[in-house]
């Protein structure tokens, strides 16, 4: 387990330093901050004094090294826009963003699983039809389009929620949490919506199809010719075995609504993690874009982690040191 | 003011009429949302429209501005030249800062040493603190300042820096401001709490010296996409917003629940053109798509010609849905030196191609007009617009457009033959003129924006002389004039200045701004009269 765990680290930090490099390259290669933070009143010193205080004056290989000088002992740098150290900037946006992915997945299963299941075990009902009709509504349609529609008519024609922003707040052991007030949660789930509606439709599809292929299995028929309820069949032979695929796609796809819920969290103004790297990308603020990214190849190594721990837990056929 | 005393008897009466009905009539607090994020609350660490809105909130300068960018009596009372290179600035007595602190001359000091000192600054305050040679306290309420040259421009400098107090600031950070500790100002409203990119929160200076603002509670959020933040207006979550997209004019216009308020803004969007090159410019062919060996936007006739090809009312109308008004110069009317009788040009596609013919182009050429696609209201629009006008008179006209930060980088590199760019002015002839169509020159700080690389030495003079002239009448004729030559050599084809649009409840009322500031103390409940 440690030799593995071992291992994942130093896999993490080669995609982390790659990435690192591809950000600095990338940024380069679209244009120059100054030009787009530098107000236009500006005259030509004061244009390279600004080059110079943000240190863009240096070669590229040099800023690189600068970077990874100090990136070694913990400073990743300062947001040019903000002149606030750019990791601190995104942790502290990180709850608002972690809250709505949290929401956003726990609907996910909560809705997903059941329907998933039913409609596996009943193909052929209407109401099975329905479900699967409606899951296909829930890949195709845009978020951008389906969280307007929603602000439209839950907030601006219903009146029944808030159309935008995190609401009241309460402040546990330094951090901010909306879920934790009825005006934050009220704020919270057109947002949580928006985003569940991709991964519930996922998770239902998954579960269906996962449960249809068990259903034919000899385990299953044997367990029946044992005597043992539908219910423990279905609950504990089926619903085990069908659990590894959702698990891993759940898990990935929490990793994707942490790290790039841009859409829904521009449309509703939600003051998270995708709403900043929009606006740091906007005015390439690369020491934001440069973190942002490393925080979350870090975040996808851990939630990768976590999705092999749980695998040993479904299936104990799985042993983490046979592979990686 | 009797504005402001009218409004609040007006909103002391609907308070009245409608106190059964409705908890919302009378309001102490304000939620308002902007569109473009305020990133600092430090006021001397970004020069950015966004930011100088929030600390034009909190903090005073010198010499304020008011809702048509007129220059008026700020923290300073009055100002005058002593000697040609001496200002003097008599300050406002008995101002105190949120934290009690006195404000005095020291003060002023202390916010100009200030001003070039603050770390990291992507784009610093300098620029207005950089002629100032030395600064001397005559007593706690006067202050000089001596430059090496007569500097007319000494007080619209001041109206862009915010006044500091040397007690509470000294040493403080720019992310103090940030964490709202040291955004302590002079100004109407003091800070509460401030969530980076999202909310600041403000409660009322009711110590303030000027007029008392409407509100008690100001929330102040930023909701930057467009459609949101009018929804969120529409659903009641906020009462006032900026920058109403104009694809929703029609709809707010329809809507009772909704008031508009608009002002003519001081931002002209403009074409540049490749005056750097004598030879093949990169983007203009011939209309077999091979360079052409001189570059006709050097030659008058072709530049005049492509001006008036363009229908500029047409844009206006169907582009912008009437939110900006056409321009043949860089200033609005109403604004000092601005050009009497200049017009914008009317569309005369027959005299354009006239032109063009007399120039050696007969059967015109192929250009490429490129501009950004996300920074100006419209911006891929309108020059698609111009493309199909150019075309019209044939100039083979394509079009690009590309996101901001890669279009702004080529164009500063002198990349493009033609393309579209805006440009927010100050209330004086001399900050275009200087900025857009002097020559580059690095040494004087001239043409920093002018991308085209445009250079008259007859109009250099003119500004030059203009930027020496202390007297007010001399100076805006001598602006006008040179403003005239640049029109009539097409340094620039200017296309219009964009009208600023805010929208807010039926109940509010608000006093549109030239400048795009928006600001809390600009709105109050609307009068009696009005609302329904």
């Amino acid at each position: 387990m440690t030799v593995y765990l071992l291992r994942r680290l130093i896999q993490a930090a080669g995609v982390v330093l790659a990435m690192s490099l591809l950000v600095f390259l990338g940024v380069y290669a679209i244009g120059d901050p100054v030009e787009i933070l530098i107000s236009p009143d500006a005259d030509q010193i004061e244009r390279e004094r600004a080059i110079r205080s943000l240190g863009l004056d240096l070669p590229l290989w040099e800023q690189y090294l600068v970077f990874l000088g100090k990136a070694l002992q913990g400073d990743l740098g300062r947001s040019f826009v903000f002149n606030e150290p750019a990791l601190r900037l995104i942790l502290d946006r990180m709850p608002a963003t972690l809250e709505l992915a949290v929401g956003a997945t726990v609907a996910a299963i909560i809705i997903g699983l059941p329907l998933g299941l039913y409609a596996g075990l009943r193909p052929d009902s209407a109401v099975s039809k329905a479900i699967m009709a409606g899951s296909i509504l829930g890949f195709s349609l845009p978020t951008f389009w389906v969280g307007l529609m929603l602000i439209m008519v839950f907030a601006v024609q219903l009146g029944w929620l808030p159309s935008t922003g995190r609401g009241e707040t309460v402040e546990v052991l330094g951090v901010r949490w909306s879920f934790l007030t009825w005006n934050g949660l009220s704020h919270m789930i057109l947002p949580a919506i928006n985003l569940s509606l991709f991964k519930i439709s996922l998770v239902i599809r998954l579960t269906r199809a996962g449960v249809r292929e068990a259903m034919l299995m000899d385990y299953v028929k044997f367990a029946r010719a044992k005597g043992l309820s539908p219910n423990r069949v279905v609950f504990v032979h089926v619903f085990k075995n069908i659990l590894i695929p959702v698990v891993t796609v759940v898990g990935l796809e929490f990793g994707g609504t942490i790290a790039f819920s841009v859409v829904t969290e521009s449309i509703f103004a939600w003051p998270g993690m995708g709403k900043l790297i929009i606006d740091s990308i906007n005015v390439l603020d690369r020491p934001v874009m440069v973190a942002y990214l490393m925080v979350i190849v870090l975040m996808f190594v851990v939630i990768n982690l976590v999705v092999d721990i749980t695998y040993t837990v479904l299936d104990p056929r799985v042993r983490l040191e046979g592979k990686a | 003011m009797a504005g402001t005393a009218h409004a609040a008897a007006g909103a002391l009466l609907s308070a009245l009429v409608l106190a059964p009905g409705g908890a919302r009539a009378q309001q102490a607090a304000l939620t308002m949302a902007v569109g473009a994020p305020v990133t600092s609350l430090d006021p001397h660490y970004h020069q950015l429209s966004p930011n100088n809105a929030a600390a034009s909130m909190i903090f005073d300068r010198l010499v304020n501005t008011d809702h048509q960018s007129r220059m008026v009596p700020g923290l300073a009372t009055e100002w005058r030249v002593v000697e040609p290179t001496v200002w003097e600035f008599k300050l406002r007595p008995g101002v105190r800062f949120h934290n009690g602190q006195e404000f005095t001359a020291d003060d002023v000091a202390f916010t100009i040493a200030r001003v070039p000192n603050v770390p990291n600054s992507p784009s610093s305050f300098a620029i207005y603190t950089r002629p100032i040679r030395e600064v001397q306290v005559v007593d706690p309420l006067t202050i000089r300042f001596r430059t090496e040259m007569p500097y007319p421009l000494m007080p619209m400098d001041m109206s862009n820096l915010f006044i500091l107090d040397r007690q509470t600031h000294e040493g403080a950070a720019t992310e103090d401001f940030n964490g709202g500790r040291a955004a302590v100002g002079t100004g109407p409203f003091r800070v509460v709490s401030h969530r980076n990119g999202d909310r600041i929160e403000f409660e009322r200076n009711d110590a303030y010296w000027g007029d008392r603002p409407a509100f008690a509670r100001v929330n102040y959020r930023m909701i930057t996409n467009d459609a949101a933040r009018t929804a969120a207006l529409l659903a009641g979550d906020v009462e006032f917003i900026d920058q109403v997209p104009t694809s929703d004019l029609a709809k707010l216009r329809g809507d009772q629940r909704v008031a508009l308020s608009e002002a003519t803004g001081m931002r002209i969007i403009f074409l540049g053109l490749d005056h750097m090159r004598t030879d093949a410019s990169p983007f203009v062919t011939d209309n077999n798509g091979q360079p052409l060996p001189r570059n006709p936007l050097k030659d008058v006739r072709v530049r005049r010609a492509l001006s008036l090809a363009i229908d500029r009312h047409a844009i206006v109308d169907r582009v912008m849905e009437g939110a900006a008004t056409p321009s043949g110069q860089y200033l609005p009317a109403g604004i000092y030196s601005h050009v009497p009788g200049l017009e914008a040009p009317r569309a005369d596609p027959d005299a354009a191609r006239r032109l063009l013919a007399e120039a050696g182009y007969p059967q015109g050429f192929r250009i490429q007009l490129n501009g950004p696609n996300d920074r100006y209201i419209n911006d891929s629009r309108i020059i698609q617009a111009v493309g199909q006008m150019w075309t019209r008179i044939g100039v083979r006209t394509a079009v690009e457009a590309q996101p901001w930060p890669t279009f702004i980088g080529r164009a500063g590199r002198q990349e493009f033959s033609a393309f579209l760019v805006g440009w927010g002015s100050n209330p004086e002839g001399s900050h275009p003129l200087r900025n857009l169509s002097a020559t580059w020159d690095r040494e004087r700080g001239w043409g920093a924006s002018n991308r085209g690389r445009y250079s008259n030495p007859e109009l250099d003079r003119m500004i030059e002389q203009a930027l020496s002239e202390l007297d007010d009448a001399k100076r805006e004729k001598i602006l006008q004039d040179a403003q005239r030559l640049a029109m009539e050599d097409v340094a620039i084809i200017p296309l219009h200045i964009q009208t600023n649009i805010w929208a807010m409840r039926r109940n509010l009322a608000h006093t549109a701004r030239a400048d795009e500031l928006t600001r809390a103390q600009d709105v109050r409940p609307a009068a009696a009269a009005t609302s329904r």
